[in-house]
């Protein structure tokens, strides 16, 4: 990383001069934005450089100092002879095709050294069938690349794994300053650290375009994302289409047109992530955060009162209707039939309960229930019934930790970590030490963005979710982490800015070795895939002054 | 404003957490994020409302209910039998017709109701001659603006205030959800209240591309910024390409192809300026800050020394050598042919004294010049040579505050840029006027610092003339700048990070120092975003909630 001094900073100078009759020894060191003497003179930051390096990093990699070049018309992908083949793989061969031989947007020709031996073919072999079939949390992705003139061989169980191994396949090739496109001998051997590997986009508190839910999806494949959390309705708005219940987007969406995502717009974020081995975990949050159902679907929500009027306000899904858990019936009988994935996100987190308590239907069922006043009792009596019914018809859960905190749930139960309280470890220790299987997204908020992007993406990499105290069985449970865009901010103008490349610390994170914690090194990668990513397209900000060969332009 | 309980604030529940013990009665209202009782219910985020609010806020406005239908086939814009016409406005009706007409990158006609008056023409009457000219500190903006069916006039003294009526103008008008182009009966009589409207961009620490450049002029344009404050090089890279010394950026660059203003780019964004009413106000800043000059002038930088030995590096201008000062005369000729604005930025900032300390040929001549140890006077040698050469040249100038804080005697008709905030910026301010020079405020206004949630209510409260001061002092304020440093922003994220942040400084620097209303700029700031996103640039949300046009 290069360094720089600081542009004008009125802040630091504030610093500088109230500790400057105390500290005037110090001063000189801290003063001076260019000192010829004790720090080095300013170094010219350098281009970073397009080598190859992979992030996030391999297990296992070996590159030898022997290089081959590619030729765009030498050059193909293909099967094996005993190889599956598949959809999936066919598309990720004219995609990878277009990222090793496309810059700036055009096809260019590279040139041909005849000093140096031609990689000519990579190929290809899948060893389990995989023609329309959809990742999961079992899925393989382990990959071994072995490149070598004229052929290279990448192998694996399935087409996940291939998707994995063409894109370091793609990140090992790079392109000298004389045109030429360049692989070095290399082998790769390499798996996650972690099964679970997601990205939570909000689209309620703003609508995001699916052309930019779109490229969100492309950069995770770059990275290795493999879950497309979608946190997809929430109180401000309810853009998902509902088959069953209509007017929740009709009525709750910002626009029941233009802020809208059809069923037909749903099964293209599904097709276009099944292509680049991603799922969709689609999250409806219940019972709170459910402000935009209201208008939809009358009755859902509980009515609040103001002693012994209602007062004309609502909230929270009513846990005392049966209507409340057949609407909760047919909607998850449709998500089940629109959202392939075995998981769906049921929220569950920041329940309040002073509706329920204002309410004195409410007051009366609690009563013939035996709850008391215990109101949490209430909250996992409705939680108990969605999970129920979440079972029954055929899918497995995810819940936010509030859920496994406030009850105690089946083993089966993904709890989904974000308080940071006590500590990220105490938490991880405590839900682990109950048995129950836990993805981390706490530590991992990258919509609260500081200044400086160049620091806060090291914070992202030094969380590791498998540090803290507990059994080997405890660390096995957890299976995961997410990066989280909560979308109060953000909407297509910033999210790729905002999100990349801070997100790509947290890739490496979840799948590299997790010896893998050299900042320096991960500051090489870190570079690198940052200026391949505005190569490929996509406006990933700068982590520090300096220049990519090519910008966003 | 729309209210949203946050989504999933970790640290917020930190706080509720860690006070449950202590504050239980309190508790209930902070910890439900949608509580029915003692705060209200969660409000759906309500569209924002093109309604015709104008940002910055006029001086004088008046509104009629009654409205007017515009259609695209029915309207035009005419100049005045007795005006003057030119280049600059023709560009404008051009410009400012797909602005109203364009939708989505579409032009829509309109529907048109029959039932009521449709506004046919805006006549524009333009006093003073404005074939070729250039805007000026000196300019007049101001306009009068009179909409009535079935034509309008705007009146102004100047192309310039053409400009800006016809960007109000365009304000005013706003599209119904049924698909008419309506604009209310309304007289408008305005002009800025500051004459120096800046956003400094900087091209050094990243290189950024014309085409974003272009783009931050056109919404400088929409928020009625006059000024571009060129910060082009610095210590990171030298993109400009000199035609003196084209080995500043063959050497100088991030790459001297593809990361270069050539003199055709510059000239390009000049024009793009010119017909918007922007002044391009070029930095190069000296003595400090000139790393990636060395390569490419040999020389011009002082070796700094370990002992007796030079170490192989250096640090800025060399103060005692005349080739420094013919250097920097060539150049700053070379400036004043690029660049036709009146004023240069010489910098002057953040100078260390270390390598001049270290180098024996300056303890010499330190000497000589009987400066003793006091490196300021040397500091003080070499800016009042370059302002001396910049006199010559023919140009005024603009320098950071430490070349004033560092006792340098600068002529009275200097403009000193404050840029620190400490003790505070009221000081700083009262300070520089104090000398009976005048000043252009920035401190409060660095935008490149981010910080979570929305954070433009603080540009908007600072006042560069709300300091302790007669009233001469306060005349001195010319205006401000908002800056965005370079060090994480380029290309990718310019826009987003800038706008429309930015707008809350320029109605600070336009509209009345009375235009104080926090709720009133809201709903104008919430219109602007939107209006600017429709217009194709993305201008980042402000708070949850949407605009009828995304940007897609």
């Amino acid at each position: 990383m290069t360094s720089t001094p600081a542009a004008h900073d009125p802040n630091k100078m504030a610093v500088l001069r109230r500790t400057q009759a105390v500290f005037s020894v110090l001063l000189v060191l801290f003063v001076s934005p260019l000192p010829c003497h004790n720090v080095p003179a300013y170094q010219k930051p350098v281009m970073v450089q397009q080598t190859g390096k992979v992030l996030p990093k391999p297990q296992m990699l070996t590159v030898s100092a022997e290089a081959y070049t590619l030729a765009m018309s030498g050059f193909k992908f293909t099967y094996g002879s005993s190889s599956q083949m598949c959809d999936i793989v066919d598309q990720a061969f004219r995609r990878y095709y277009d990222l090793i031989f496309v810059v700036d947007g055009v096809k260019k020709a590279p040139v041909v050294s005849k000093d140096m031996s031609e990689l000519t073919e990579l190929q290809i072999m899948v060893k389990e069938p995989c023609t329309g079939v959809y990742p999961s949390l079992e899925s393989s992705e382990n990959y071994t690349l072995t490149v070598a003139a004229p052929m290279g061989t990448l192998v694996a169980d399935s087409a996940w794994g291939v998707l994995r191994g063409l894109e370091t396949f793609s990140q090992l090739v790079y392109r000298t300053d004389d045109g030429m496109i360049i692989i070095n001998k290399t082998t790769v051997d390499d798996f996650p650290r972690f099964a679970h590997r997601g990205i939570l986009l909000d689209t309620s508190r703003h609508f995001i375009p699916i052309k930019y839910i779109k490229q969100n999806l492309d950069a995770m494949a770059y990275n290795k994302f493999n879950v497309f959390h979608w946190h997809i309705v929430d109180d401000p708005s309810f853009p998902y289409q509902s088959v069953a219940f209509p007017d929740l987007s009709a009525k709750g969406a910002f626009n029941p047109y233009t802020h809208l995502y059809t069923q037909e717009d749903v099964k293209d974020v599904i097709e276009y992530s099944r292509l680049r081995g991603i799922r969709v975990v689609p999250e409806f949050d219940t019972p709170g955060h459910t402000a935009s159902w209201g208008a939809g679907l009358p009755g859902f929500l509980t009515p609040c009162y103001d002693g012994s009027a209602p007062n004309g306000k609502y909230y929270a899904a009513n846990p005392m209707l049966n209507t409340t858990y057949d609407y909760m019936t047919k909607l998850l009988q449709e998500i089940k039939d629109v959202f392939p994935d075995k998981y769906v996100h049921l929220g569950g987190d920041e329940v309040s309960f002073n509706c329920w308590k204002s309410n004195p239907d409410i007051t009366k069922f609690m009563e013939k229930m035996g709850f008391g006043t215990d109101y949490s009792k209430l909250e996992e009596y409705y939680i108990k019934n969605i999970l129920d019914i979440t079972t029954s018809v055929g899918r497995d859960y995810i819940v936010w930790q509030e859920v496994l905190d406030n009850g105690v749930q089946a083993k089966s139960t993904v709890g989904e970590v974000w308080f940071e309280h006590p500590t990220i470890q105490a938490v991880l220790e405590r839900l682990t030490a109950k048995g129950y299987r836990v993805l981390l997204a706490a530590g991992w908020y990258l919509n609260h963005d500081v200044y400086n992007p160049g620091t806060d993406w090291s914070t992202f990499y030094k969380l590791d979710p498998r540090v803290f105290n507990g059994t080997q069985a405890q660390k096995d449970l957890v299976i995961g982490g997410e990066a989280c865009m909560w979308g109060e901010y953000v909407d297509g103008t910033n999210l790729i800015a905002r999100l990349w490349p801070r997100a790509s610390a947290v890739a490496e994170r979840l799948w590299s070795n997790k010896d893998v914690t050299s900042m320096a090194d991960a500051t090489v990668r870190m570079d690198e895939q940052r200026c391949r990513m505005v190569r490929r397209g996509l406006n990933a900000e700068p982590l520090h002054p300096g220049f990519c060969q090519f910008e966003y332009d």
